[in-house]
C-alpha cells in the first residue's frame, strides 16, 4: 500500500512543476548509463552532425543544448521555474559580443567575459527574486529579466540597441600553436563542443556532488531540507547563479556562431524558449536538454520552411506535449526503460 | 509538586512566557517550562488546545509573538529553521515529510550530509562513504534495513514515518521533537512506533505532542498538559492523573 504524499507540490512552491521519472527500480543497464553520462552525452554530440540537416544547425542546437542544460539546473534539479533566463542567454552574448567589437578581446576572453556578465546580472536578480516562490518566482523573474532586456536596449551605443550588435566577426581562432577555421561549420561545430562538453563535465560533477545531492532535497521537500540544517535560499542563490553562468555560456557561443546578438536574445520569449526545450526533452533528465534542443530546432527548421506561422505549431506540439508526454521524449524514454527493467 | 525529574540537570530546553497570536486569535499565551535532558516529555491537550503552536514555535517554525525559547540555557527565540537542525535539534512534521522520489537510503544520506559538507560542489558524493554508512545503521535502527533502495513514495504509511525519524535523527540530534508521530497509524503500527520512540528515548531526549493521552502515559516521564491555548499542569504521570484540572477538562471527557 502507498501512502499519497499530502500536498507535496505546494509544499515545495512550484505548482507548475511536471512529473519526474522514478517509479520503480533503476536497472543495471541504466544505472551504467548513467555512470557514464557525460561520456555517452559526448558520443552522441560528436557524432551528431553527421545525421543533422547541416551543420550550422548542428551548432545552434549545441548552443541552445548547453542553454537548456543550464536551465534545467535550476528547473529539474532544484525544482524553481525560472521565467527570465534569456537575460542570463542575452548577458553572456552581449558580454561576449562587446569584449570583441568594441574591446578587440581574443574570443576566449570574450567567452570568460560574457559568462561574467551573465554570472553577474544571475547574482543581482537571484538575491531579489529567491525570496519569492513558485508562481511568484516566475513572475519575479520574468519582471527583472524584462528590466535587464531594456538596459540593454537602451545602452545603444553598447548594444546596438534595436539592431542588435553587430560584427563579432570571428573567421579564425587563434589559439597556441595552431589556428582555427572557423568559417568552416564542421571545425566551428568541433571548437564549440570543446567548450559545451567541458560545461557538461562540470555539470556532471556537480549533480554528483554533495551540493547536488541537497539541491534535489530542495526540489523533493523544501521544509525538510530546511529542517535537515540546510540554508535552502542561499542554496538556491548559488544554484540560480551557476545555472546563469552556464547559460551565459552558451549566449557568449552563441554570439560568436551568430556574429550579431540580437536584441530578441534578451526578450522573455527566449526565456519561454528554454522551458519549452527543458519540458520537450525532460525536465530533470541529463540528456534531455539536447533532445529538446534538437527538437525545437529542427521544428522551426521545418516548420519555418512550409508556412510563416511556424510558431503557432511549435506552440500546438508544445502543447501535446504537456497533456500527453508530460515526462518529455527523453524522460519517457527512460521511464520505458526503466519499466522494462533495464 | 513531587516532579518525577531530578531537578539537578539543567533543562535541555525551556520556553519563558511563550505566546502566539494569529490576528486577533491567541493561539497560545504565557507558557514557561522546562524540558528536562533525557527521556520523553509529552505535551498533552485536547483538540485545539495549543499543542501544534506549541510545537511549532520549539521548532522553529513560527516565530512566538511573545516570549523567549531557550536551548542549553541559550536564547534561540526567532532563530532560522535551519539554525535549529544545526544546534542540535531535530524535528518530525505531523504530516509525512520526505524526500519522495529519493530512494529511501538517499532520504537519510542527504539528511546526514546536511550536518558534514552542505557546499561541496566537485567532489563526489562517493567521497563520503561514511554517510551513506550512517544512513544505513539509521535505517535498520527504525526497521527500514530491507527498503533502502526503494523510493520514499512507495513506502507504506507507517513506514513512511519511521524513514522520517531516520531522517530526522541523521542530523544526530541532542533534542527530538516528534508531532503526533502515530496520527493516521494502525493500532499495530501505533504499537510499533512506540517501541521505537521508546527504543530512540534511551540515547535521546524526545519531546512528543501526543492527541492520545493513554498512549503516552505509560511511556513518558513527565507531561505537559496544554489547555486552550495556556500551561494547564505539569508533572510525572501520577501528578497529572491526579491533577483535578486535568481530570476536569481532559480525562472527564473520555473516562
Amino acid at each position: 500500500m502507498s501512502a499519497p504524499v499530502p500536498g507535496h507540490a505546494l509544499a515545495q512552491g512550484t505548482p507548475l512543476a511536471a512529473p519526474r521519472p522514478g517509479s520503480g527500480r533503476t536497472g543495471r543497464w541504466l544505472a551504467l548509463a548513467s555512470r557514464h553520462r557525460v561520456a555517452l552525452t559526448l558520443a552522441f554530440l560528436v557524432v551528431f552532425p553527421w545525421v543533422a540537416p547541416y551543420q550550422a544547425l548542428a551548432v545552434n542546437i549545441l548552443v541552445l543544448g548547453l542553454y537548456a542544460l543550464g536551465f534545467n539546473l535550476l528547473f529539474g534539479y532544484t525544482g524553481l521555474l525560472s521565467f527570465g533566463h534569456a537575460a542570463f542567454l542575452g548577458g553572456g552574448a552581449y558580454g561576449c559580443g562587446i569584449a570583441i567589437v568594441h574591446y578587440g578581446l581574443h574570443p576566449v576572453l570574450a567567452l570568460v567575459a560574457g559568462t561574467l556578465l551573465a554570472t553577474f546580472i544571475a547574482a543581482a536578480m537571484g538575491v531579489l527574486a529567491i525570496r519569492t516562490r513558485g508562481i511568484y518566482f516566475a513572475m519575479t523573474t520574468l519582471a527583472l529579466s524584462m528590466c535587464v532586456y531594456y538596459a540593454f536596449y537602451r545602452a545603444e551605443a553598447f548594444t546596438g540597441g534595436e539592431n542588435g550588435l553587430r560584427g563579432i566577426n570571428v573567421p579564425v581562432l587563434t589559439l597556441p600553436g595552431f589556428l582555427l577555421d572557423l568559417l568552416d561549420p564542421v571545425v566551428k561545430y568541433y571548437a564549440v563542443l570543446a567548450v559545451v562538453g567541458g560545461a557538461v563535465w562540470l555539470f556532471s560533477r556537480l549533480l554528483s556532488s554533495p551540493f547536488g545531492a541537497a539541491l534535489k532535497a530542495i526540489r523533493e521537500n523544501e521544509g525538510r531540507a530546511q529542517a535537515c540544517g540546510y540554508d535552502v535560499r542561499r542554496m538556491k542563490l548559488v544554484a540560480f547563479v551557476i545555472s546563469g553562468a552556464l547559460c551565459g555560456l552558451a549566449g557568449a557561443l552563441q554570439a560568436i556562431h551568430l556574429s550579431i546578438v540580437p536584441i530578441e536574445t534578451m526578450h522573455y520569449a527566449t526565456s519561454g524558449q528554454a522551458v519549452m526545450m527543458a519540458l520537450l526533452g525532460g525536465m530533470g533528465t541529463f540528456f534531455g536538454p539536447f533532445i529538446g534542443a534538437a527538437t525545437f530546432s529542427l521544428l522551426q527548421d521545418g516548420l519555418s520552411t512550409l508556412t510563416s506561422h511556424w510558431q503557432l505549431f511549435v506552440g500546438a506540439i508544445f502543447i501535446a506535449f504537456v497533456l500527453f508526454l508530460p515526462l518529455g521524449i527523453w524522460g519517457e524514454v527512460l521511464a520505458r526503460l526503466r519499466r522494462a527493467g533495464w | 509538586m513531587v516532579s518525577a525529574a531530578a531537578p539537578t540537570a539543567p533543562p535541555i530546553l525551556a520556553t519563558e512566557g511563550l505566546g502566539k497570536r494569529f490576528g486577533h486569535f491567541r493561539a497560545l499565551s504565557g507558557v514557561s517550562v522546562a524540558f528536562p535532558e533525557g527521556g520523553i516529555t509529552a505535551i498533552i491537550g485536547p483538540n485545539g488546545a495549543g499543542k501544534s503552536t506549541f510545537f511549532n514555535l520549539i521548532s522553529g517554525a513560527f516565530r512566538p509573538s511573545e516570549g523567549r525559547v531557550l536551548f542549553r540555557g541559550r536564547d534561540i527565540t526567532g532563530a532560522a529553521p535551519h539554525h535549529f537542525a544545526r544546534m542540535g535539534i531535530a524535528k518530525s512534521f505531523q504530516i509525512t515529510n520526505v524526500f519522495p522520489h529519493l530512494t529511501v537510503r538517499e532520504n537519510v544520506r542527504v539528511a546526514a550530509q546536511a550536518r558534514r559538507v552542505r557546499f561541496g560542489f566537485f567532489r563526489d558524493r562517493s567521497a563520503y562513504p561514511e554517510l551513506a554508512e550512517r544512513a544505513e545503521i539509521l535505517l535498520g535502527e527504525v526497521g527500514l534495513g530491507a527498503r533502502m533502495d526503494r523510493l520514499a513514495r512507495e513506502l507504506a504509511h507507517g513506514e513512511q514515518r519511521a524513514l522520517e525519524i531516520a531522517v530526522a535523527l541523521a542530523a544526530e540530534p541532542a533534542l527530538l521533537l516528534l508531532d503526533e508521530p502515530t496520527a493516521g497509524m494502525s493500532p499495530e503500527e501505533t504499537r510499533e512506533m512506540m517501541d521505537l520512540v521508546q527504543r530512540l528515548a534511551e540515547t535521546r531526549t524526545l519531546i512528543l505532542v501526543e492527541h492520545k493521552m493513554k498512549l503516552v502515559m505509560g511511556l513518558c516521564r513527565r507531561l505537559v498538559v496544554l489547555h486552550q491555548g495556556q500551561l494547564l499542569a505539569e508533572g510525572g504521570p501520577d501528578d497529572i492523573r491526579a491533577h483535578p484540572e486535568v481530570r476536569r477538562v481532559y480525562l472527564g471527557k473520555t473516562a
